[in-house]
Protein backbone atom coordinates (compact mmCIF):
# COMPACT_ATOMS: atom_id res chain seq x y z
CA UNK A 1 0.00 0.00 0.00
CA UNK A 2 2.74 2.57 1.08
CA UNK A 3 4.96 1.24 -2.01
CA UNK A 4 1.47 2.49 -4.22
CA UNK A 5 1.44 5.51 -2.49
CA UNK A 6 4.58 6.44 -2.65
CA UNK A 7 4.79 5.41 -6.75
CA UNK A 8 1.55 7.87 -7.41
CA UNK A 9 3.35 10.66 -5.71
CA UNK A 10 6.41 9.86 -7.95
CA UNK A 11 3.98 9.11 -11.42
CA UNK A 12 1.88 12.91 -10.58
CA UNK A 13 5.96 14.36 -10.11
CA UNK A 14 7.03 13.13 -13.44
CA UNK A 15 3.56 14.06 -15.70
CA UNK A 16 4.30 17.61 -14.05
CA UNK A 17 7.89 17.32 -15.33
CA UNK A 18 7.02 16.18 -18.75
CA UNK A 19 4.08 18.42 -19.26
CA UNK A 20 6.70 21.17 -17.80
CA UNK A 21 8.85 20.37 -20.69
CA UNK A 22 6.71 19.99 -22.91
CA UNK A 23 5.37 23.76 -22.33
CA UNK A 24 8.95 24.88 -22.36
CA UNK A 25 9.31 23.72 -26.04
CA UNK A 26 5.98 25.55 -26.89
CA UNK A 27 7.28 28.68 -28.23
CA UNK A 28 9.53 26.54 -30.84
CA UNK A 29 6.30 25.94 -32.58
CA UNK A 30 3.99 28.79 -31.66
CA UNK A 31 5.09 32.06 -33.08
CA UNK A 32 1.79 33.47 -33.57
CA UNK A 33 2.42 36.56 -30.95
CA UNK A 34 -2.00 36.70 -30.02
CA UNK A 35 -1.49 32.98 -29.16
CA UNK A 36 1.50 33.24 -27.07
CA UNK A 37 -0.16 36.35 -25.33
CA UNK A 38 -3.05 33.34 -24.91
CA UNK A 39 -0.72 30.87 -23.83
CA UNK A 40 1.13 33.45 -20.93
CA UNK A 41 -2.89 33.87 -19.64
CA UNK A 42 -3.51 30.57 -19.06
CA UNK A 43 -0.04 29.78 -17.18
CA UNK A 44 -0.57 32.54 -15.40
CA UNK A 45 -4.35 31.90 -14.19
CA UNK A 46 -3.36 27.84 -13.48
CA UNK A 47 -0.68 29.04 -11.35
CA UNK A 48 -3.54 31.26 -9.70
CA UNK A 49 -5.69 28.87 -9.28
CA UNK A 50 -3.44 26.34 -8.19
CA UNK A 51 -2.53 28.82 -5.41
CA UNK A 52 -6.26 30.00 -4.61
CA UNK A 53 -6.78 25.98 -4.44
CA UNK A 54 -4.48 25.89 -1.56
CA UNK A 55 -7.32 27.89 0.62
CA UNK A 56 -10.16 27.41 -0.86
CA UNK A 57 -9.76 23.70 -2.22
CA UNK A 58 -7.92 21.82 0.11
CA UNK A 59 -8.93 24.01 3.53
CA UNK A 60 -12.19 24.69 1.83
CA UNK A 61 -12.47 28.15 3.11
CA UNK A 62 -13.96 29.49 -0.36
CA UNK A 63 -12.25 32.79 -1.48
CA UNK A 64 -14.31 34.90 -3.81
CA UNK A 65 -11.97 38.13 -2.70
CA UNK A 66 -8.65 36.99 -3.80
CA UNK A 67 -8.27 39.99 -6.50
CA UNK A 68 -7.38 41.72 -3.51
CA UNK A 69 -3.84 39.76 -3.26
CA UNK A 70 -3.18 39.85 -6.51
CA UNK A 71 -4.22 43.63 -6.85
CA UNK A 72 -1.59 43.51 -3.61
CA UNK A 73 1.28 41.85 -5.19
CA UNK A 74 1.13 44.22 -8.48
CA UNK A 75 0.61 47.73 -6.80
CA UNK A 76 3.50 46.82 -4.30
CA UNK A 77 5.74 45.24 -6.80
CA UNK A 78 5.24 48.87 -8.70
CA UNK A 79 4.93 51.16 -6.45
CA UNK A 80 8.23 50.10 -4.75
CA UNK A 81 9.96 50.16 -8.42
CA UNK A 82 8.15 53.86 -9.71
CA UNK A 83 8.61 55.96 -6.44
CA UNK A 84 11.77 53.90 -4.83
CA UNK A 85 13.50 52.22 -7.78
CA UNK A 86 13.38 48.83 -6.39
CA UNK A 87 13.91 45.87 -8.69
CA UNK A 88 10.77 44.14 -9.39
CA UNK A 89 11.97 40.91 -8.10
CA UNK A 90 12.01 42.29 -5.13
CA UNK A 91 8.64 44.10 -5.04
CA UNK A 92 7.40 40.93 -5.55
CA UNK A 93 8.50 39.30 -2.64
CA UNK A 94 7.50 42.28 -0.78
CA UNK A 95 4.01 42.51 -2.55
CA UNK A 96 3.94 38.89 -1.77
CA UNK A 97 5.10 39.03 1.84
CA UNK A 98 2.16 41.81 2.42
CA UNK A 99 -0.33 39.81 0.90
CA UNK A 100 0.16 37.26 3.71
CA UNK A 101 0.48 39.17 6.28
CA UNK A 102 -2.84 40.98 5.35
CA UNK A 103 -4.43 37.33 4.66
CA UNK A 104 -3.62 36.23 8.35
CA UNK A 105 -4.57 39.66 9.22
CA UNK A 106 -8.23 39.09 7.47
CA UNK A 107 -8.35 35.41 8.74
CA UNK A 108 -7.93 36.79 12.47
CA UNK A 109 -11.81 37.71 12.49
CA UNK A 110 -13.35 36.17 9.26
CA UNK A 111 -12.29 32.82 9.81
CA UNK A 112 -14.60 32.82 12.54
CA UNK A 113 -17.54 32.77 10.36
CA UNK A 114 -18.47 29.78 8.14
CA UNK A 115 -19.84 28.76 4.77
CA UNK A 116 -21.00 31.60 2.88
CA UNK A 117 -20.57 34.36 5.39
CA UNK A 118 -17.37 33.59 4.53
CA UNK A 119 -17.30 34.00 1.10
CA UNK A 120 -19.62 37.39 1.39
CA UNK A 121 -17.11 38.36 3.88
CA UNK A 122 -13.88 37.88 1.15
CA UNK A 123 -16.18 39.42 -1.95
CA UNK A 124 -16.56 42.46 0.68
CA UNK A 125 -13.43 42.94 1.54
CA UNK A 126 -11.64 42.57 -2.10
CA UNK A 127 -14.28 45.36 -2.66
CA UNK A 128 -12.88 47.48 -0.24
CA UNK A 129 -9.22 47.10 -1.20
CA UNK A 130 -10.52 48.12 -4.57
CA UNK A 131 -12.15 51.53 -3.66
CA UNK A 132 -9.19 52.29 -1.09
CA UNK A 133 -6.95 52.34 -4.51
CA UNK A 134 -9.67 53.62 -6.23
CA UNK A 135 -9.02 57.10 -4.26
CA UNK A 136 -5.64 56.34 -3.30
CA UNK A 137 -3.89 59.38 -4.93
CA UNK A 138 -0.31 58.30 -3.93
CA UNK A 139 -0.87 55.50 -5.67
CA UNK A 140 -2.42 57.16 -8.93
CA UNK A 141 -5.57 56.64 -8.11
CA UNK A 142 -7.96 55.64 -10.53
CA UNK A 143 -5.59 56.72 -13.18
CA UNK A 144 -3.05 54.05 -11.95
CA UNK A 145 0.34 53.51 -12.75
CA UNK A 146 2.20 53.69 -15.98
CA UNK A 147 5.27 51.34 -15.65
CA UNK A 148 8.51 53.53 -17.16
CA UNK A 149 10.02 51.96 -20.26
CA UNK A 150 13.93 51.16 -19.34
CA UNK A 151 14.68 48.78 -21.90
CA UNK A 152 14.39 44.90 -22.07
CA UNK A 153 16.19 43.49 -19.01
CA UNK A 154 15.60 40.51 -16.59
CA UNK A 155 16.81 42.69 -13.91
CA UNK A 156 14.33 45.17 -14.37
CA UNK A 157 11.84 42.15 -15.65
CA UNK A 158 10.71 44.44 -18.87
CA UNK A 159 10.45 43.02 -22.57
CA UNK A 160 8.93 45.16 -25.34
CA UNK A 161 10.31 42.91 -27.86
CA UNK A 162 9.18 39.54 -27.15
CA UNK A 163 6.88 37.90 -24.86
CA UNK A 164 8.52 34.93 -24.28
CA UNK A 165 10.72 35.96 -21.45
CA UNK A 166 6.95 36.56 -19.61
CA UNK A 167 6.02 33.01 -21.30
CA UNK A 168 8.77 31.36 -19.02
CA UNK A 169 8.26 33.46 -16.11
CA UNK A 170 4.84 32.22 -15.66
CA UNK A 171 5.67 28.33 -16.72
CA UNK A 172 8.10 28.76 -13.81
CA UNK A 173 5.13 30.17 -11.39
CA UNK A 174 2.91 27.32 -12.53
CA UNK A 175 5.39 24.83 -11.44
CA UNK A 176 6.20 26.32 -8.50
CA UNK A 177 2.38 27.41 -7.19
CA UNK A 178 1.57 22.98 -8.86
CA UNK A 179 5.01 22.03 -6.90
CA UNK A 180 4.53 23.67 -3.62
CA UNK A 181 0.66 22.48 -3.42
CA UNK A 182 2.55 18.49 -4.37
CA UNK A 183 5.08 18.97 -1.63
CA UNK A 184 1.49 20.49 0.88
CA UNK A 185 -0.64 17.48 -0.14
CA UNK A 186 1.35 14.86 1.58
CA UNK A 187 2.13 17.00 4.61
CA UNK A 188 0.89 17.46 7.99
CA UNK A 189 -0.27 20.72 6.86
CA UNK A 190 -2.16 19.30 3.51
CA UNK A 191 -3.40 16.77 6.00
CA UNK A 192 -5.26 19.07 8.34
CA UNK A 193 -6.10 21.78 5.61
CA UNK A 194 -8.75 18.79 4.37
CA UNK A 195 -9.93 17.55 7.93
CA UNK A 196 -10.67 21.14 8.80
CA UNK A 197 -12.29 21.21 5.17
CA UNK A 198 -14.35 17.88 5.68
CA UNK A 199 -15.08 18.25 9.79
CA UNK A 200 -13.39 21.25 11.99
CA UNK A 201 -15.15 19.78 15.02
CA UNK A 202 -13.58 15.88 13.89
CA UNK A 203 -10.80 17.79 13.50
CA UNK A 204 -9.90 19.23 16.55
CA UNK A 205 -10.21 16.34 18.43
CA UNK A 206 -7.55 14.99 16.73
CA UNK A 207 -4.95 17.31 17.87
CA UNK A 208 -5.59 20.08 14.62
CA UNK A 209 -5.61 23.44 15.77
CA UNK A 210 -8.63 24.43 13.03
CA UNK A 211 -7.86 28.48 13.14
CA UNK A 212 -3.75 27.41 12.74
CA UNK A 213 -4.53 25.66 9.62
CA UNK A 214 -6.55 28.19 8.11
CA UNK A 215 -3.73 30.90 8.96
CA UNK A 216 -1.59 29.34 7.22
CA UNK A 217 -3.33 28.41 3.78
CA UNK A 218 -4.18 31.58 3.49
CA UNK A 219 -0.59 33.12 3.79
CA UNK A 220 0.75 30.55 1.58
CA UNK A 221 -2.30 31.14 -0.65
CA UNK A 222 -1.81 35.16 -1.16
CA UNK A 223 1.88 35.01 -1.26
CA UNK A 224 1.61 33.12 -4.12
CA UNK A 225 -1.21 35.13 -5.70
CA UNK A 226 0.28 38.35 -4.84
CA UNK A 227 3.55 36.83 -6.79
CA UNK A 228 1.05 36.67 -9.88
CA UNK A 229 -0.21 39.99 -9.33
CA UNK A 230 3.49 41.18 -9.89
CA UNK A 231 4.11 39.42 -12.66
CA UNK A 232 0.67 40.87 -14.22
CA UNK A 233 1.53 44.12 -13.75
CA UNK A 234 5.29 43.96 -15.48
CA UNK A 235 3.88 41.84 -18.23
CA UNK A 236 0.53 44.87 -18.71
CA UNK A 237 3.48 47.66 -18.23
CA UNK A 238 0.40 49.68 -17.00
CA UNK A 239 -2.05 48.99 -13.73
CA UNK A 240 -4.93 50.71 -12.55
CA UNK A 241 -7.09 49.34 -9.77
CA UNK A 242 -9.89 47.89 -11.79
CA UNK A 243 -7.37 46.17 -13.78
CA UNK A 244 -5.32 44.06 -11.57
CA UNK A 245 -8.15 44.15 -8.86
CA UNK A 246 -11.43 43.45 -10.40
CA UNK A 247 -14.00 41.18 -9.38
CA UNK A 248 -13.28 39.05 -12.72
CA UNK A 249 -9.88 38.14 -11.40
CA UNK A 250 -11.47 36.47 -8.01
CA UNK A 251 -13.51 34.37 -10.34
CA UNK A 252 -10.78 33.47 -12.56
CA UNK A 253 -8.67 32.00 -9.84
CA UNK A 254 -11.93 30.02 -8.48
CA UNK A 255 -13.39 28.93 -11.91
CA UNK A 256 -10.18 26.75 -13.07
CA UNK A 257 -10.01 24.82 -9.91
CA UNK A 258 -13.78 24.48 -9.75
CA UNK A 259 -14.30 23.44 -13.21
CA UNK A 260 -10.91 21.35 -13.29
CA UNK A 261 -11.35 19.60 -9.74
CA UNK A 262 -11.55 21.67 -6.25
CA UNK A 263 -9.01 20.48 -4.14
CA UNK A 264 -7.45 18.04 -6.38
CA UNK A 265 -3.85 18.76 -7.57
CA UNK A 266 -4.55 18.36 -11.12
CA UNK A 267 -7.79 20.42 -11.10
CA UNK A 268 -6.70 23.87 -11.69
CA UNK A 269 -4.07 23.34 -14.24
CA UNK A 270 -6.56 21.18 -16.48
CA UNK A 271 -9.17 23.93 -15.75
CA UNK A 272 -7.01 26.44 -16.64
CA UNK A 273 -5.78 24.96 -19.92
CA UNK A 274 -9.70 24.14 -21.19
CA UNK A 275 -11.29 27.98 -19.56
CA UNK A 276 -8.79 30.15 -20.34
CA UNK A 277 -8.12 29.38 -23.89
CA UNK A 278 -11.75 29.44 -24.40
CA UNK A 279 -12.26 32.65 -22.64
CA UNK A 280 -10.11 34.37 -25.09
CA UNK A 281 -11.16 32.45 -28.33
CA UNK A 282 -14.72 32.97 -27.60
CA UNK A 283 -14.22 37.03 -26.91
CA UNK A 284 -12.06 37.47 -30.25
CA UNK A 285 -13.71 34.85 -33.05
CA UNK A 286 -17.71 36.36 -31.31
CA UNK A 287 -17.31 38.88 -28.70
CA UNK A 288 -17.19 41.44 -31.08
CA UNK A 289 -20.81 41.27 -32.46
CA UNK A 290 -20.92 43.63 -28.81
CA UNK A 291 -24.08 41.67 -27.96
CA UNK A 292 -22.10 39.30 -25.91
CA UNK A 293 -21.92 36.40 -27.70
CA UNK A 294 -19.12 35.11 -26.62
CA UNK A 295 -20.12 35.62 -22.97
CA UNK A 296 -23.31 33.65 -23.94
CA UNK A 297 -21.16 30.95 -25.30
CA UNK A 298 -18.56 30.87 -22.78
CA UNK A 299 -21.21 30.72 -19.49
CA UNK A 300 -23.19 28.01 -21.54
CA UNK A 301 -19.92 25.76 -21.64
CA UNK A 302 -19.18 26.33 -18.18
CA UNK A 303 -22.51 25.40 -17.04
CA UNK A 304 -22.77 22.59 -19.74
CA UNK A 305 -18.96 20.54 -18.01
CA UNK A 306 -20.36 21.59 -14.03
CA UNK A 307 -23.39 19.78 -15.13
CA UNK A 308 -21.53 16.74 -16.74
CA UNK A 309 -19.00 16.44 -14.25
CA UNK A 310 -19.53 18.01 -11.10
CA UNK A 311 -16.38 16.28 -9.52
CA UNK A 312 -14.57 18.67 -12.20
CA UNK A 313 -12.38 17.28 -15.08
CA UNK A 314 -10.06 15.15 -13.12
CA UNK A 315 -12.79 13.38 -12.36
CA UNK A 316 -12.31 11.51 -15.87
CA UNK A 317 -8.80 10.44 -15.13
CA UNK A 318 -10.34 9.13 -11.72
CA UNK A 319 -10.77 5.54 -12.34
CA UNK A 320 -7.43 4.54 -13.19
CA UNK A 321 -6.34 6.72 -10.55
CA UNK A 322 -7.93 5.14 -8.00
CA UNK A 323 -6.13 1.48 -7.35
CA UNK A 324 -3.77 1.64 -4.19
CA UNK A 325 -4.23 5.88 -4.47
CA UNK A 326 -4.49 7.16 -1.23
CA UNK A 327 -7.51 9.63 -1.67
CA UNK B 1 -1.51 7.30 42.45
CA UNK B 2 -3.97 9.94 41.31
CA UNK B 3 -6.91 9.52 39.24
CA UNK B 4 -6.28 10.40 35.32
CA UNK B 5 -9.51 12.20 35.02
CA UNK B 6 -11.34 14.08 37.32
CA UNK B 7 -14.18 16.33 37.08
CA UNK B 8 -14.60 18.50 40.25
CA UNK B 9 -18.52 19.83 41.01
CA UNK B 10 -18.50 20.43 37.26
CA UNK B 11 -21.74 22.63 35.97
CA UNK B 12 -23.23 23.40 32.71
CA UNK B 13 -26.18 25.47 31.84
CA UNK B 14 -27.56 26.40 28.36
CA UNK B 15 -29.57 29.48 28.90
CA UNK B 16 -32.08 28.08 31.51
CA UNK B 17 -31.61 24.45 31.01
CA UNK B 18 -28.99 22.77 33.50
CA UNK B 19 -27.73 19.85 31.79
CA UNK B 20 -24.90 19.10 34.48
CA UNK B 21 -25.10 20.10 37.87
CA UNK B 22 -22.03 19.26 40.51
CA UNK B 23 -21.03 16.52 38.45
CA UNK B 24 -17.99 15.22 39.89
CA UNK B 25 -16.81 11.79 38.79
CA UNK B 26 -13.37 10.19 38.48
CA UNK B 27 -11.62 7.40 36.23
CA UNK B 28 -8.34 5.57 37.18
CA UNK B 29 -5.78 4.44 35.12
CA UNK B 30 -6.40 1.14 33.12
CA UNK B 31 -10.31 1.14 34.00
CA UNK B 32 -12.76 0.48 31.88
CA UNK B 33 -15.74 2.76 33.18
CA UNK B 34 -19.38 3.24 31.28
CA UNK B 35 -21.01 6.55 31.95
CA UNK B 36 -24.72 5.46 31.46
CA UNK B 37 -28.12 7.09 31.92
CA UNK B 38 -31.88 7.59 30.58
CA UNK B 39 -31.70 10.14 27.62
CA UNK B 40 -31.21 14.17 28.18
CA UNK B 41 -29.26 12.92 31.55
CA UNK B 42 -26.04 14.64 30.62
CA UNK B 43 -23.82 12.12 29.05
CA UNK B 44 -23.08 13.80 26.43
CA UNK B 45 -22.96 17.20 27.55
CA UNK B 46 -20.43 15.71 30.44
CA UNK B 47 -18.06 14.09 27.54
CA UNK B 48 -17.89 17.11 25.33
CA UNK B 49 -17.37 19.03 29.02
CA UNK B 50 -14.02 16.28 29.29
CA UNK B 51 -12.84 16.52 25.66
CA UNK B 52 -13.14 20.21 25.71
CA UNK B 53 -15.43 21.22 22.97
CA UNK B 54 -17.01 23.73 25.74
CA UNK B 55 -15.83 25.01 28.97
CA UNK B 56 -17.61 24.46 31.75
CA UNK B 57 -20.25 27.21 33.19
CA UNK B 58 -18.02 25.97 36.78
CA UNK B 59 -16.01 23.63 38.24
CA UNK B 60 -13.07 22.24 37.24
CA UNK B 61 -11.29 19.12 35.14
CA UNK B 62 -8.16 17.49 35.98
CA UNK B 63 -6.18 15.32 33.85
CA UNK B 64 -3.47 13.27 34.36
CA UNK B 65 -2.59 15.83 37.58
CA UNK B 66 -3.04 19.06 35.60
CA UNK B 67 -6.03 21.18 35.55
CA UNK B 68 -6.95 21.32 31.69
CA UNK B 69 -10.75 23.48 32.26
CA UNK B 70 -9.77 26.00 29.45
CA UNK B 71 -7.68 23.97 27.45
CA UNK B 72 -9.37 23.77 23.86
CA UNK B 73 -9.98 19.94 22.62
CA UNK B 74 -6.99 19.84 20.34
CA UNK B 75 -4.50 20.48 23.08
CA UNK B 76 -6.52 17.86 25.03
CA UNK B 77 -5.80 15.65 22.18
CA UNK B 78 -2.51 16.93 22.31
CA UNK B 79 -2.52 15.64 26.00
CA UNK B 80 -3.81 12.43 25.80
CA UNK B 81 -7.21 12.49 25.06
CA UNK B 82 -9.62 11.01 22.30
CA UNK B 83 -12.34 10.93 21.47
CA UNK B 84 -15.29 9.33 19.21
CA UNK B 85 -18.38 11.41 18.29
CA UNK B 86 -22.67 10.13 18.49
CA UNK B 87 -22.72 11.07 15.32
CA UNK B 88 -20.49 9.81 12.74
CA UNK B 89 -18.14 12.70 11.72
CA UNK B 90 -15.81 11.37 9.22
CA UNK B 91 -13.40 12.94 7.19
CA UNK B 92 -15.99 12.13 3.85
CA UNK B 93 -13.67 12.97 1.12
CA UNK B 94 -10.15 11.35 2.65
CA UNK B 95 -9.88 7.69 2.23
CA UNK B 96 -9.58 5.39 5.40
CA UNK B 97 -5.91 5.58 5.85
CA UNK B 98 -5.97 9.49 5.11
CA UNK B 99 -8.32 9.86 7.96
CA UNK B 100 -6.15 8.10 10.61
CA UNK B 101 -3.26 9.85 9.47
CA UNK B 102 -4.75 12.61 10.30
CA UNK B 103 -4.89 11.72 14.06
CA UNK B 104 -1.35 9.99 14.32
CA UNK B 105 0.09 13.43 12.60
CA UNK B 106 -0.10 14.05 16.84
CA UNK B 107 2.72 12.55 17.82
CA UNK B 108 4.35 11.91 14.75
CA UNK B 109 5.99 14.86 12.75
CA UNK B 110 7.25 12.74 9.93
CA UNK B 111 4.94 11.67 7.03
CA UNK B 112 6.22 8.37 6.46
CA UNK B 113 6.25 7.23 10.73
CA UNK B 114 2.73 8.68 10.64
CA UNK B 115 1.71 7.00 7.84
CA UNK B 116 3.40 3.46 9.51
CA UNK B 117 1.64 4.30 12.52
CA UNK B 118 -1.82 4.71 10.82
CA UNK B 119 -1.47 1.32 8.93
CA UNK B 120 -0.46 -0.30 12.39
CA UNK B 121 -3.90 1.24 14.12
CA UNK B 122 -5.93 0.08 10.80
CA UNK B 123 -4.45 -3.74 11.88
CA UNK B 124 -5.52 -2.94 15.46
CA UNK B 125 -9.03 -2.71 14.39
CA UNK B 126 -9.61 -4.70 11.72
CA UNK B 127 -9.79 -2.21 8.90
CA UNK B 128 -6.48 -2.60 6.94
CA UNK B 129 -8.31 -4.38 3.80
CA UNK B 130 -10.39 -0.98 3.41
CA UNK B 131 -7.60 1.54 4.17
CA UNK B 132 -7.64 2.91 0.15
CA UNK B 133 -11.90 3.04 0.38
CA UNK B 134 -12.87 6.86 0.90
CA UNK B 135 -14.63 7.19 4.12
CA UNK B 136 -18.11 8.18 2.48
CA UNK B 137 -18.19 4.24 1.41
CA UNK B 138 -17.99 3.04 4.36
CA UNK B 139 -20.80 0.89 6.26
CA UNK B 140 -22.12 2.08 9.56
CA UNK B 141 -20.36 0.07 11.82
CA UNK B 142 -16.99 0.61 9.91
CA UNK B 143 -17.66 3.95 10.29
CA UNK B 144 -18.06 3.50 14.11
CA UNK B 145 -14.90 1.90 13.33
CA UNK B 146 -12.88 4.13 11.79
CA UNK B 147 -13.96 6.91 15.00
CA UNK B 148 -12.20 4.88 17.17
CA UNK B 149 -9.15 3.77 15.11
CA UNK B 150 -8.59 7.37 14.56
CA UNK B 151 -8.51 8.20 17.99
CA UNK B 152 -6.29 5.91 18.82
CA UNK B 153 -4.06 6.99 16.46
CA UNK B 154 -3.51 9.90 18.53
CA UNK B 155 -2.30 7.05 21.07
CA UNK B 156 -4.41 8.91 23.85
CA UNK B 157 -3.87 7.72 27.80
CA UNK B 158 -7.96 7.98 28.15
CA UNK B 159 -10.19 7.04 24.99
CA UNK B 160 -14.07 8.38 25.45
CA UNK B 161 -16.22 6.37 23.49
CA UNK B 162 -19.35 7.86 22.43
CA UNK B 163 -22.04 5.35 22.08
CA UNK B 164 -19.71 3.44 19.83
CA UNK B 165 -21.79 0.42 20.00
CA UNK B 166 -25.02 1.95 19.64
CA UNK B 167 -27.47 0.97 16.78
CA UNK B 168 -25.11 -1.96 15.74
CA UNK B 169 -26.52 -5.51 14.78
CA UNK B 170 -25.66 -8.11 18.17
CA UNK B 171 -22.67 -9.60 15.95
CA UNK B 172 -21.40 -6.41 14.80
CA UNK B 173 -21.46 -5.44 18.38
CA UNK B 174 -19.90 -8.41 19.93
CA UNK B 175 -16.86 -7.06 17.72
CA UNK B 176 -16.93 -3.98 19.11
CA UNK B 177 -16.89 -5.05 22.39
CA UNK B 178 -13.66 -7.30 21.50
CA UNK B 179 -12.25 -4.06 20.57
CA UNK B 180 -12.60 -2.40 23.81
CA UNK B 181 -10.92 -5.14 25.62
CA UNK B 182 -8.54 -4.83 23.11
CA UNK B 183 -8.03 -1.42 23.85
CA UNK B 184 -7.50 -2.05 27.95
CA UNK B 185 -5.23 -4.54 27.24
CA UNK B 186 -3.52 -2.29 25.28
CA UNK B 187 -3.08 -0.38 28.52
CA UNK B 188 -5.79 2.45 27.48
CA UNK B 189 -7.90 4.03 29.51
CA UNK B 190 -11.82 3.76 28.66
CA UNK B 191 -14.72 6.15 29.55
CA UNK B 192 -17.73 4.94 27.39
CA UNK B 193 -21.24 6.44 27.19
CA UNK B 194 -23.42 3.92 26.08
CA UNK B 195 -27.57 3.31 25.72
CA UNK B 196 -27.42 -0.44 25.69
CA UNK B 197 -27.33 -1.80 29.43
CA UNK B 198 -26.87 -5.66 28.72
CA UNK B 199 -23.48 -4.90 25.97
CA UNK B 200 -22.18 -2.31 28.59
CA UNK B 201 -22.63 -4.05 32.00
CA UNK B 202 -20.67 -7.39 31.06
CA UNK B 203 -17.86 -5.25 29.94
CA UNK B 204 -16.93 -2.33 32.13
CA UNK B 205 -15.72 -2.20 35.59
CA UNK B 206 -17.42 0.45 36.81
CA UNK B 207 -20.49 2.40 36.15
CA UNK B 208 -21.87 5.72 37.16
CA UNK B 209 -24.89 6.29 36.36
CA UNK B 210 -26.15 10.15 35.37
CA UNK B 211 -30.06 11.21 35.99
CA UNK B 212 -31.29 14.66 35.29
CA UNK B 213 -27.48 16.23 35.19
CA UNK B 214 -26.91 14.63 38.72
CA UNK B 215 -24.61 11.55 39.44
CA UNK B 216 -27.39 8.72 40.67
CA UNK B 217 -25.37 6.15 41.32
CA UNK B 218 -22.17 4.67 40.91
CA UNK B 219 -20.63 1.72 41.47
CA UNK B 220 -19.90 -1.80 40.45
CA UNK B 221 -21.91 -3.34 37.43
CA UNK B 222 -23.79 -6.00 38.83
CA UNK B 223 -25.12 -3.40 41.96
CA UNK B 224 -25.86 -0.01 39.85
CA UNK B 225 -28.07 -2.36 37.52
CA UNK B 226 -30.02 -3.71 40.77
CA UNK B 227 -30.40 -0.38 42.62
CA UNK B 228 -33.86 0.69 43.22
CA UNK B 229 -33.03 4.71 42.33
CA UNK B 230 -31.37 3.12 38.55
CA UNK B 231 -34.12 1.38 37.85
CA UNK B 232 -36.73 4.48 38.78
CA UNK B 233 -34.72 6.56 36.61
CA UNK B 234 -35.26 4.09 33.43
CA UNK B 235 -38.20 2.38 34.24
CA UNK B 236 -40.30 4.43 36.61
CA UNK B 237 -41.77 4.65 39.76
CA UNK B 238 -43.69 1.67 40.04
CA UNK B 239 -41.18 -1.01 38.81
CA UNK B 240 -38.59 0.61 41.42
CA UNK B 241 -41.07 -0.89 44.40
CA UNK B 242 -40.96 -4.47 43.02
CA UNK B 243 -37.20 -4.25 43.20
Amino acid sequence: MDKNFAARRRRDLIIAAVLAALAALAPLFVKNVYIQNILVLTLMYAALSQSWNILSGYCGQISLGHALYFGIGAYTTELLFTKFGVLPWFGMLAGGGIAAVIAMGLGYPFFRLRGHYFVIATIVIAEIGLLLFQNWEWAGAALGITIPVRGDSWLKFQFMRSKLPYFYFALALCCLAWFVTWWLEDSKWGFWWRAVKDNPEAAESLGVVVFNSKMGAAAVSAFLVAIGGAFYAQFLAYIDPESVMGFQFSLLMALPAVLGGIGTLWGPVLGAAILIPMTELTRSYIGGSGRGVDLIVYGTLIVLISLALPQGLVSLFSRSKAKGATR
Amino acid sequence: MTALLETRGVWQRFGGLVANSDVSISVGRGEIVGLIGPNGAGKSTLFNLIAGVLPPTQGSIWFDGEDVTNLPAAERCQRGVGRTFQVVKSFETMTVIDNVIVGALVRNTVMREARRKAHEVLEFTGLAARANVLASDLVPAEKRRLEVARALATEPKLLLLDEVLTGLTPTEAQTGVALVRKVRDAGITVLMVEHVMEIVMPLVDRAIVLDLGKVLVEGKPAEVVRDPKVIKAYLGDRHAVGA
